[in-house]
């Protein structure tokens, strides 16, 4: 086992130098960096100056390996459009997408897994013709779209929820089913294609020849099994979500790090804009690696060598 | 145990599957039967009917069902739950994958009794170690902690007739307990079902197409062929005196040391079963029988009795 997890961990951390690769050129190959930094009206001099004063007039894989390097240790530079530290910024934004993310897991968990396990216990019915409607239109309804309905009714018709803001965790639930229910689905049909799979196999008739209540059935033999893979999709969803945070944060006005990203790009902030990409793919490549881990830990088979 | 005019029908795309038609079983306590016929015959149906444990998309019908002294035809779900890994075991064909990959083996084989007899987690533990040890497996306490996976085919065979056992039921089904497993296995096992029979007096029900255990193992026989039994009886009467085609088609499959000239073919029954689909008449199996007349198209036989208390469905038994 830990020996997976070291194995596991190696290939994360090579992914991760990748990202930072990708990420770092991304920026230096789409915008003149001096440019960008001198601002609007500056005179070719003051480019110049500015591309010698900080080296990028010296080669990319230099200019990398130093960008790196500072980046191990937090040093992000300054922001060219709020003129503070990049690190200081996005610690103090991080917190909103965090809570963000998770309650918009936590809803989308919450739905999906409950309902994927009811449309599998009855195939074909009418509860599972519904959970299939929701699946698709879920997953055709743009999530602006959807969230706008949401700040619509609940916010504007039925005044019940604010739709502005991050003050109190009330501001949060409206943003949450709004990115939330976009991961509902994908996870709602792999707990029923799991569930189906698990209920039509040998060990269910074995749990269910020693006289077992379907209660223990169910949770203890079938969901166990089911919920495996769901697990890593989960992680993978957290990661779309948080990609999806920035159109969600801006629609319901929420201060966090995809709030900070499109401030960030319409300012073209570079240093702000890499050090987003690069954390939330970061973040991205933890849960991947946890999920892993957690997969591995939930199968013995795995486990135990 | 006694079982009339057991059905079991399933939907099929092309038309209603008679899985099992109007099969009749009794047995004793202590008592071996033997339930014999190609694959796909029925056998699997006709045991799952017994336990409650059919398919979704099955259904069974009955016209008498009694278990020790008890009513069964119309026990529901929660009464055949009681039953169940209690009362009756059922061990299965498939050892690899009968057991949770997810739970230790020490949890599986608790379980089933912490729900019959409730009590402590270590009396029941104590239990299962008790008959992992009886089942002929070493270091059964280190055993206890590890998973299915850890284990061979034969192991966990083993481990799942410890778990049938468990709760020291007074019917046990062995759905071809041997058939996945190596051939020095089967034998062990089968040695050890047929041990622990004596030794808990269970009634047995071994499901099996192979007439070499049939010979070593039953007491009585009971032949099935496209759903339905085509004959039963004692096994020393249905191996002297064999009186359905089909039966006597299976006795020849077998290899006999001596009675095969060298060279000579082993037999075998040529043609393939038809599935029991829609509307059935006469005998399923004239379009292999040798001795098939126009009568076994349309007529239907039941079984009748022969002497020494062999039944046989077929138009022999009428004349
Ligand atoms: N869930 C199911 N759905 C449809 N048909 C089924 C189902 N289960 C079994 N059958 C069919 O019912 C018939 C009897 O199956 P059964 O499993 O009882 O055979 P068997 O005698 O146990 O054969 P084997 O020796 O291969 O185990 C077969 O033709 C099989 O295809
Ligand atoms: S009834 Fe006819 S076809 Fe069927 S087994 Fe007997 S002789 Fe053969
Ligand atoms: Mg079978």
């Amino acid at each position: 086992m830990l020996q997976y997890a070291l194995k596991r961990a190696v290939l994360a951390l090579l992914v991760a130098l990748t990202v930072s690769l990708v990420c770092f050129l991304l920026v230096n190959l789409s915008t003149d960096v001096a440019t960008a930094m001198a601002g609007e009206g500056a005179t070719a001099e003051t480019i110049d100056a500015i591309r010698t004063q900080y080296g990028f007039d010296r080669p990319l894989a230099v200019q990398y390996f130093e960008w790196l390097g500072r980046a191990t240790l937090g040093n992000f530079g300054d922001s060219l459009y709020f003129r503070t530290p990049v690190a200081a910024l996005v610690l103090q934004r991080m917190p909103t997408t965090m809570i963000l993310g998770a309650s918009a897991l936590g809803f989308a968990l919450a739905l999906s897994i409950p309902l994927g396990v009811i449309a599998a216990l009855k195939p074909n019915s009418w509860i599972d013709r519904l959970t299939l409607t929701i699946a698709v239109v879920g997953q055709a309804m743009p999530s602006f779209w959807f969230a706008l309905l949401l700040m619509y009714l609940f916010g504007v018709t039925l005044q019940l929820l604010p739709i502005s803001g991050g003050d109190t965790w009330l501001h949060f639930i409206l943003p949450a089913i709004a990115l939330g229910y976009y991961a509902a689905p994908a996870i709602m049909r792999l707990t029923r294609s799991g569930m189906l799979e698990v209920l039509e196999s040998d060990y269910i008739r074995t749990a269910r020849a020693k006289g077992l209540r379907n209660t223990s059935v169910l949770f203890k033999h079938a969901l166990r099994n089911a919920v495996a893979p769901v697990v890593a999709l989960a992680a993978v969803q957290l990661g779309f979500l948080l990609g999806g945070s920035v159109v969600i944060e801006t629609i319901f006005a929420l201060n966090g790090l995809g709030y900070l990203a499109w401030e960030a790009i319409s300012h073209n902030d570079f240093p702000v804009v890499q050090a987003v990409v690069l954390l939330i793919s970061l973040v991205y490549i933890v849960l991947t690696l946890l999920a892993d881990i957690a997969n591995a830990w939930l199968d013995p088979r795995i486990r135990i060598g | 145990m006694q079982v009339e005019g057991l059905r079991v029908d399933i939907p099929t795309p092309m038309g209603m599957l008679h899985a099992v038609r109007g099969v009749d079983l009794a047995l004793e306590a202590g008592e071996t039967l033997c339930l014999v016929g190609e694959s796909g015959c029925g056998k699997s149906l006709s045991a799952l009917a017994l336990m409650g444990l059919l398919p979704r998309a099955a259904r069974r019908s009955l016209s008498r069902f009694s278990f020790a002294g008890e009513d069964l035809q119309r026990a529901g779900e929660r009464r055949m739950g009681d039953l169940r890994g209690n009362r009756i075991a059922m061990i299965f064909q498939e050892p690899m994958t009968s057991l949770n990959p997810s739970w230790s083996i020490g949890n599986q084989l608790e379980e089933g009794w912490l729900r019959h007899r409730g009590g402590s987690t270590a009396l029941a533990r104590e239990r299962a170690l008790h008959l992992l040890e009886r089942v002929g497996i070493t270091g059964a306490t280190s055993r206890l902690g590890q998973y299915p996976h850890q284990l061979s085919g034969g192991l966990r065979q083993r481990v799942m007739i410890a778990m049938a056992l468990m709760c020291e039921p007074a019917l046990m089904i062995a759905d071809e307990p041997t058939t996945a497993l190596d051939v020095t296995v089967q034998a062990q096992i089968l040695h050890l079902l047929k041990e622990l029979q004596r030794e808990f007096g269970m009634g047995l029900i071994l499901i099996t197409h192979d007439l070499g255990i049939v010979a070593r193992v039953a007491d009585r026989v009971a032949v099935m062929y496209a759903g339905e039994i085509v004959e039963q009886g004692p096994v020393a009467r249905l191996f002297s005196h064999p009186s359905h085609p089909y039966t006597r088609g299976l006795l020849d499959c077998i290899p006999v040391p001596g009675r095969l000239a060298p060279g000579e073919r082993l037999g075998t029954i040529p043609g393939v079963v038809s599935p029991p689909i829609g509307a059935l008449h006469g005998c399923q199996f004239r379009n292999r029988c040798s001795e098939a007349e126009d009568a076994c198209a349309t007529r239907a036989f039941e079984l009748r009795e022969l002497s020494g208390g062999q039944r046989l469905r077929c138009r022999l038994a009428a004349t």
